[in-house]
This record gives C-alpha cells, structure tokens and sequence, in this order.
C-alpha cells in the first residue's frame, strides 16, 4: 500500500496504490491526518482511487473518518476513477451519498 | 472435490495472505473477474473480524477450510475467540460495537451480498464460525 497527495488552489488529492485493509487502515489514517492538518484551509479533498486494486469496509470506516473531519471545516470530498471490484464496496457502502464519484 | 485448509494467527499482516490463497485456490473454477473479487472481498471481511474482534486478550487462529465442487466453492471461516453475543443485531447493516474506531460496520452486510449462501453460527464465548457458498457460472 501506498499513498501521496498534489495540491493545486484549495484542492488536495490523495493517490492511493495497492491494497487497503486492515493492516494498512491505520497507516493510511495517520497519512492522511498528517496532511490535512498541514493543509487545513482546502476546500476540495479527492480520493483518487485509480491504482487501488483491493479495499474492503475497513477502508470505508477510514474514508468516512476523514469526511467526518473534513466536513467539521467546511471542505468536499469526492471519489475519483476507483476500479470495477472497489467500486462494488463503495457502491454497497452508500458512500456516494456524501463523497460523490467523479 | 478438491480441498484446501489453511490456518493462521489473527493477525492484520495474514489478511492479504489469506485472499489471495483463496483466490488462487478458486482459479481452478476459471470464475469471472468479478466472481474472483467478490470471494477476495468476502474473505477480507471474514478475517478482519476475527482479528478485530475474536481475541480481545490473547493470540489466537483463523481456520480457513474451502471445498471446490461442480461450479461452487464453499467458504468456512472460524475462530475459537470470544463468539458474538447477538448475532441478529451484528448482522444489522452499519452495527459495530467499535464506532470509535472508524469501523463502517459493514462486513457482514458485504459478505451476504457478494456471496450466495451465508450463515454464521457464533454465541459469547464460542468462536465464531462463517459458512459461507458461491455459485461459479
């Protein structure tokens, strides 16, 4: 598992790579905590999951972490380009509801 | 019929292990793209739990038995840790004793979803045991 982010104006995005589940859950929270709070003012966070080949609901209970935190300081976030097999976890998840795919 | 047994400490660096044997295991079936990451899903879920949830206070295993036959494998997950108190409530869609740690609550509502048949057979203090099927087309 790996993950980096961009920052372009007031959008972050996070690239995930590889796997995501139990074991990597934590490292990928403490990350992306580390980030969020060195970039507190973005607006727009996008999850970019083109290189993600596995997450379970492990990897929703993170995301939905992060959007609980992120909505407290008034930023969206969006899911972009997940495969077919993540898609299916997300789709069943309800997760589109409050982090729209784009 | 072919069989395959696998077992394991529950511990978060043996998930990934696990499903891909198990998907390995199920090629022999020559499933879809989707057959194949559904079970994967599905058995990701059933160890998360075991790890998470089956042994608060010591080391414990993860049995993983699989059974292939004319166009279905047969899934059983087990462990001998601290069972499920209320299975009914555990099996409502976002239920988790551990909100706190951003659990979705989710895994079993994912596990009878992506697979055809599934039952769990667990009470407090008697491990927890997932029989789970899927059809191949």
């Amino acid at each position: 598992m790996e993950i980096k982010y961009s920052l372009a104006a007031d959008k972050l995005t996070f690239y995930l790579c590889g796997e995501l589940d139990e074991h990597y859950a934590r490292g990928v929270k403490d990350y992306m905590e580390a980030v969020l709070t060195k970039n507190a003012k973005v607006r727009k966070v996008v999850f970019n999951m083109s290189a993600l080949s596995f997450m379970d609901s492990t990897g929703i209970g993170m995301l939905l972490g992060r959007y609980k935190r992120l909505k407290k300081q008034g930023a969206d976030c969006f899911i972009e380009d997940p495969s077919v097999s993540v898609g299916k976890v997300l789709e069943l998840s309800g997760i589109y509801e409050v982090m729209p795919k784009i | 019929m072919n069989k395959m047994t696998l077992k394991v400490s529950a511990r978060s660096e043996n998930e990934a292990f696990v499903r891909t044997v198990v998907s390995a295991f199920m090629l022999q079936l020559n499933p879809s793209l989707e057959e194949l990451s559904d079970v994967k899903t599905t058995v990701s879920e059933a160890v998360t739990n075991a790890i998470v949830h089956a042994y608060p206070d010591r080391e414990g295993d993860i049995l993983i038995e699989c059974e292939i036959g004319e166009r279905y494998i047969k899934i059983v997950i087990s462990d001998s840790g601290v069972g499920i108190p209320c299975v009914e409530l555990a099996l409502q869609p976002f239920y988790t004793t551990k909100e706190d740690d951003e659990r979705s609550g989710l895994g079993f509502t994912i596990m009878r979803s992506f697979m055809d048949e599934f039952e769990v057979v667990s009470s407090s203090g008697a491990g927890t045991r997932l029989i789970m099927t899927k059809k191949i087309a």
